[in-house]
């Protein structure tokens, strides 16, 4: 059985071993060594670095679901808002770096193209998630209102596992694997909700 | 990184097969940056050299072998720069086939003893909307042609890559459709940019960059620009080519360097040169216009794109 302490615990080092790859791709892009394409590495690794959080994030509250690990569950709001940080930095890549700025062009890009679409999508409805994860907000909304709020994690993965879909060109079998996770993880939730709905709430 | 002179391994037939003329433009870029194996050049082709903007520089040898789009070396862009080294380039043959007078298996030595190896250095613009400077060995399409002699019913070109998944990882699964086949329309096979190259900088074509001998169409898309050539059709129907078999919507069988017909997934209209930060403007057939855009002005470029 883990504690709550026991996870709480550990959150420091979760918390540098999120962190770092930030400050390594950062520091690697400033002295060149991010290839020959720093750019187009720089934004695919951060995207990539954001599913996967968010993608851990619903992890969790599966595993919250066996009792010996109930309380993993206090590390799901660091890894959210982790998972948003590099969502914001992937955005502004694409947008200072990629684009340098050039707004017509943005506007353009996101509204004409599906894959952007998905990926400009599902960063705004991260923003909701991640101005009311604080106790206070809790408080304020209601429980239950909140967690209406933090549904939108679902379109949120199912979105940016498209985003990431339909970007690749041929071999989509990463994205699929992606995609098959989130998947798993929802019907999961869907069978928790049919066979034991008191739970649920 | 800067390649020296003492570093090349000449391309032995490329060296033998050259001759002292005055350089020109590229010569003098290409002696600048790669030091005495340059010095001299086989003919003046300044009428290509003329399309190289003043503002176009020459991309190092690094970033063109390891930055690559071979899928069967794998999909990532380092794929095949790490996964080709199994690779055996020779002996080499080219099979002849469809509608020619005389079809034949060609071997590629041979092949090479007939034509005329020069430098062109040429742009190259990915669909994928990045670009280089790419300073090629190789000889016109057309002097293959020629030799040949398709028939006069024949209408297009077809190549074909080899296919050895023991040596080529990329294609044991199943990403496109193996062998990857592209195509041109006879006109476009004869025009005197299209080139098939044998080396890069003076080396033999290294293994991630389609070696011994690929196509380099430089008015086209790069994936045009098939590798690692085993076979050439002459056909009178437009062959079936691989992206455009998979993806029709997205890959046409032309694919013209075109920044007014944007991709589905992302717009054409500007690209990033590889080693340069900001974006530029993509030029209307790559920059090639003057000497390609006689063989379209018949035909709607955005439906055939």
């Amino acid at each position: 059985m883990f504690s709550t302490r026991n996870f709480n615990r550990s959150k420091p080092v979760l918390f540098i071993l999120i962190l770092f790859p930030s400050l390594l791709w950062a520091y690697q892009f400033v002295t060149g060594n991010l290839g020959v394409n720093p750019i187009e590495k720089l934004m695919d690794e951060l995207g990539l670095m954001a599913l996967r959080l968010i993608i851990l994030t619903l992890m969790i509250t599966t595993l919250s679901n066996i009792k010996s690990l109930k309380s993993i569950v206090v590390l799901r709001r660091m890894i959210g808002l982790f998972a948003f940080y590099y969502v914001c930095l992937h955005f502004s890549t694409y947008i200072v770096l990629d684009h340098f700025l050039d707004m017509q062009f943005i506007i353009q890009d996101i509204i004409k193209r599906p894959f952007i679409t998905f990926g400009f999508i599902s960063f705004l409805f991260l923003i909701p998630l991640a101005s009311t994860s604080t106790n206070n907000m809790i408080k304020r909304l209601g429980f239950k209102l909140w967690k209406k709020i933090h549904y939108l994690i679902y379109p949120v993965a199912i979105l940016a596992s498209m985003h990431f879909y339909v970007l690749v060109r041929a071999d989509k079998t990463e994205p699929v694997i992606y995609m098959g996770i989130i998947i798993l993880l929802l019907l999961h939730r869907i069978f928790k909700r049919i066979t034991r709905p008191q739970l649920a709430q | 990184m800067k390649i020296l002179g003492s570093e090349i391994t000449p391309y032995k037939t490329y060296l033998n097969r050259r001759k002292f003329i005055k350089g020109s433009l590229a010569s003098a870029m290409l002696a600048t940056v790669t030091s005495s194996a340059f010095a001299n050049h086989e003919s003046d082709f300044s009428i290509y050299t003329k399309n190289l903007n003043e503002n176009d520089k020459l991309n190092s040898y690094e970033e063109i072998t390891t930055y690559n789009n071979f899928y069967e070396f794998g999909t990532h862009k380092k794929h095949p720069h790490l996964n080709s080294g199994n690779f055996k380039p020779r002996p080499w043959t080219i099979k002849i086939d469809g509608l020619v007078k005389k079809p034949q298996t060609l071997d590629l030595e041979k092949i090479l003893s007939k034509v005329t190896i020069e430098d062109r250095v040429y742009r190259l613009r990915c669909v994928e909307a990045w670009s280089m400077v790419i300073p090629w060995q190789g000889f016109q399409l057309s002097e293959l042609i020629k030799m040949v002699e398709p028939l006069s019913s024949a209408k297009y070109v077809q190549f074909v890559t080899v296919f050895r998944p023991e040596e080529m990882p990329g294609q044991q699964k199943r990403t496109i459709i193996w062998p990857y086949r592209e195509g041109l329309r006879m006109d476009e096979a004869m025009n005197p940019l299209t080139i098939l190259a044998t080396g890069l900088y003076g080396h033999d074509m290294p293994n991630q960059n389609g070696a011994p001998i690929r196509l380099v169409v430089p008015w086209k898309y790069g994936f045009k620009s098939i590798k690692s050539i085993v076979e050439i059709r002459f056909l009178d129907t437009q062959p079936e080519t691989s992206w455009e078999t998979l993806a029709p919507w997205e890959y046409g069988f032309y694919a013209n360097v075109n920044p007014n017909v944007n991709h589905p997934r992302w717009s054409q209209g500007t690209e990033r040169r590889i080693g340069e930060f900001k974006r530029r403007e993509t030029l209307m057939f790559n920059g090639y216009e003057e000497e390609v855009a006689h063989l379209y002005k018949d035909l709607d470029l955005t439906k055939f794109y």
